[in-house]
């Protein structure tokens, strides 16, 4: 059961330049922003809420639930922010959206300014893609042109809306809602604490919305098509369509929509997506979500559907939508010797427990990774990761023992052989 | 911040104890407020919470992700029922404390510090004699910073609350410190890697006093006593007329230092001559004990009779021959600011001119 007909992807490969107002517009861009300035904002929210759209960044917060609680904000001026930061191993989906597609991107937050009453946007857009950033600035600058940013957006009095494009210096702390707006700031990129909500008090200090790429995309689509039809797309669980990466042992490697609900094992083994795996060896565990998301045994992704509700259920998670497959040849202490490597790499020295917890518990993966573990070590992994969790200010921190539990409980024999 | 202009409270519990606090306060100071004490090492009051040391971590029954939260920066909630003390809070600092000691010199022995030292005062306390990582990664022993003249900079003993940062940057507002680098490898730099020496640092000491630890310490201190050894007397620094709150601290009838006091001008800080110097002229052996006049151009010690009469005798000549207005006071702003009154008072009223000035331009 493949998708009909893409939705997020639909222009992409049509157009033979993606930042091109006039072809963006003959595929039906920019009609859901046409829509949307005749509707009633409160009816905006609804399609939302109807929708089910979860934000696809990763954390899967109900997208409406955010926009109501900044609609509510008393403050103004209210900032859009676009969280264009990709820097989960694994996912290189928004990649395809902003390279592709940009001027989806820019509808979703046009959208976004008109239902807020906001006159600024931000795209803070990862420093490690500063070829898309050139493609991104020349869909800005059409549209500007085109009257779909800038001031009196398509002829309406007082709609005045622009975007500015900020870039990264590197640091996936920064894909972490608060430490981004410090970057976008000027300020070092370390996160926040809260509360207060970024929805009161965010961006210079003023409501702010922080949305990811695919989620503005949704937005449009949401419109387009209405709620009820967004939904449909999906499952109860959340709404739409998603794009997913698929990386590692897979012989079809890359970005693919799929409808959420969609059976994993068509998107692990049809031709028309994964193909099953690039060695022949079956598959032993994914890695779903990035980094930070759990693996998942081959037992656990039996019969599982792509679906935020199915997943969760068994312990899984969509995430960002990466998709990281390794077969039966991969160890899976030395593949979280590697992932706790990224953490490291990665922790930006805020909190006590990500600091050096992290720090901790790599040497105690290259302790049983050189077969060097003593009895009572897994107990004691077990302990850091429940107190790293707990402990840690940021989702960074608190999601780092995500992969490594999901691992320890799916591959306990494995860390046991370690023990001395 | 969004508030709301009348004051809302809510009502707690806290190690079931009640306790009702205005909408927005912290859980910390909500305890502090029924006499409750929780562990602080980044916390600073008069700054905004910095949540990075997690040691001041409470349960709250029923919270989410296992429902501990940094008291310096969760709010209180109605109806909230909060442990302070729990298990799993006296695990969860545990392991704070494991993690900061196993990035920390142990050399109590030596540290000028020992006896004031929050992280020892803590592990003492929680029961944390060593680290449980033997092994590991730590920041390369005794590579301090000794560029400034009156304290030293070990990054070994550093824990990362960034308190000397914050009251760098936020309080004395001199921006000389500054968090570089990141995870395992965030330091506390100063702006550029100058060194303490640059004009920017005042030397004002005010990172010292802030420290929790031995990792910024005073020389004089390292030299010559340790917190146990002292008497604190709390009165004003006498070097100009702020009138800044100080402790002097004394050690065998001897000041041997200066400790900041939250008074009302100087909210916890000092400046260099406060913290460093204002004391040290007490036991100089250059001061003087007795008046001096000077007779055939040479200074002579004279008596208090003789000195005031002498004092008398010139000015009201100096009156009567030329007026009040021929006379001008000058005092010196190391003078408190009651002398300093009496003095002009003395000026206007007895000598009858208003040519008073004082040198307080620091």
């Amino acid at each position: 059961m493949a998708l009909k007909e893409p939705v997020l992807l639909k222009r992409v490969e049509k157009m033979t330049d993606p930042t091109s107002v006039e072809e963006f517009t003959k595929y039906g861009g920019f009609d859901a922003l046409k829509k949307a300035v005749i509707m009633d904002k409160e009816a905006i929210l609804d399609e939302l809420d109807t929708a089910h759209l979860r934000g696809r960044g990763g954390a899967a917060y109900p997208l409406g639930r955010k926009w109501r609680h900044l609609y509510g904000s008393q403050n103004t001026p209210k900032y859009i922010v676009c969280n264009a930061d990709e820097g989960e191993p694994g996912t290189f989906k928004d990649k395809m959206l902003l390279e592709k597609d940009p001027l989806s991107v820019i509808e979703g937050m046009v959208i976004a300014g008109y239902v807020f009453g906001s006159n600024d946007g931000y795209i803070y857009i990862r420093g490690e893609y500063r070829h898309i950033q050139a493609v991104f600035h020349q869909a800005v600058r059409n549209a500007r042109a085109a009257g779909y940013l800038g001031k009196n957006i398509m002829g309406i009095e007082g709609f005045d809306y622009d975007l500015h494009i900020i870039s990264g210096g590197g640091a996936y702390v920064c894909g972490e809602n608060s430490a981004l707006l410090n970057s976008v700031e000027g300020k070092t990129g370390r996160p926040r604490v809260k509360p207060p909500h970024l929805a009161d008090v965010g961006l210079y200090l003023k409501p702010t919305l922080v949305n990811n790429v695919e989620s503005f995309a949704c937005v449009s689509a949401v419109i387009n098509m209405g709620g009820e039809a967004f939904l449909n797309l999906g499952t109860k669980d959340g709404g739409g369509t998603k794009l997913i990466c698929l990386s590692g042992h897979i012989k079809n490697p890359g970005v693919y929509e799929v409808e959420l609900g969609m059976p994993l094992d068509e998107i692990l083994y049809s031709e028309e997506y994964g193909g099953g795996t690039s060695t022949g060896r079956p598959i032993k565990f994914i890695h779903f979500g990035g980094q930070s998301g759990p693996i998942g045994t081959s037992e656990q992704i039996k019969d599982r559907l792509y679906d935020y509700g199915d997943f969760w259920y068994n312990k899984l998670a969509i995430g960002s939508g990466a998709i990281v497959v390794m077969d039966t040849s991969v160890n899976a202490i030395d593949y979280m010797t590697s992932v706790m490597e990224f953490f490291v790499h990665e922790s930006c020295g805020k909190c006590t427990p990500c600091r050096l917890g992290t720090t901790r518990l790599l040497e105690l993966f290259k302790k049983f990774q050189r077969h060097g573990g003593k009895q009572g070590d897994i107990e004691k992994l077990e302990k850091m990761l429940e107190h790293i969790t707990n402990l840690s200010a940021c989702g960074l921190g608190q999601s780092v023992s995500v992969s490594a539990r999901s691992a320890l409980a799916g591959y306990r024999d494995e860390f046991e052989a370690c023990i001395n | 911040m969004v508030t709301d202009s009348a004051i809302k409270t809510v009502t707690l519990t806290i190690d079931n104890k009640s306790c009702t606090v205005p909408k927005g306060t912290t859980i910390l100071k909500a305890a502090q407020s029924i006499g409750i004490d929780i562990p602080t090492l980044c916390y600073m009051k008069e700054l905004v919470p910095d949540g990075s040391c997690r040691i001041c971590v409470v349960e709250i029954e029923g919270g989410r992700k296992g429902g501990l939260v940094p008291s310096c920066a969760e709010h209180c909630a109605e109806g909230m029922v909060v442990y302070t003390r729990s298990q799993r809070v006296v695990e969860a600092r545990k392991f704070i404390l494991d993690l900061l000691l196993s990035d920390h010199t142990l050399e109590c022995f030596s540290c000028a510090r020992n006896g004031s030292c929050k992280l020892q005062e803590y592990c003492l306390e929680y029961g944390v004699e060593r680290t449980s990582f033997r092994i590991g990664k730590r920041t390369p022993f005794g590579k301090g910073d000794t560029s400034n003249r009156f304290f030293e900079f070990r990054p070994d003993k550093c824990i990362m609350c960034r308190r000397c940062a914050h009251v760098c940057e936020k309080l004395q507002g001199r921006d000389v410190l500054s968090i570089a680098g990141r995870g395992f490898d965030t330091h506390i730099s100063t702006c550029y890697d100058i060194a303490r020496t640059d004009p920017t640092c005042e030397s004002c000491g005010n990172c010292v006093s802030a420290c929790p630890t031995g990792a910024l310490s005073s020389y004089d201190q390292k030299r010559n006593y340790r917190s146990y050894e002292v008497t604190s007397t709390q009165t004003t620094c006498p070097h100009c007329a702020v009138g800044c709150q100080f402790n002097l601290l004394t050690k065998n009838g001897k000041i041997v230092g200066a400790d900041p006091v939250d008074g009302p001008t100087n909210k916890g800080l000092l400046c260099v001559k406060g913290k460093y110097g204002s004391y040290k002229f007490v036991h100089s052996g250059d001061r003087l004990t007795t008046p001096l006049i000077k007779k055939d151009g040479k200074f002579e010690p004279a008596t208090w009779e003789e000195a005031l009469g002498l004092i008398v005798n010139k000015l009201t000549q100096i009156k009567k021959k030329e007026g009040a207005d021929a006379i001008a006071g000058f005092s010196c702003s190391r003078s408190t600011n009651e002398d300093n009154y009496m003095f002009q008072k003395m000026m206007r009223a007895a000598i009858g001119t208003n040519n008073v000035d004082n040198c307080a331009r620091v």
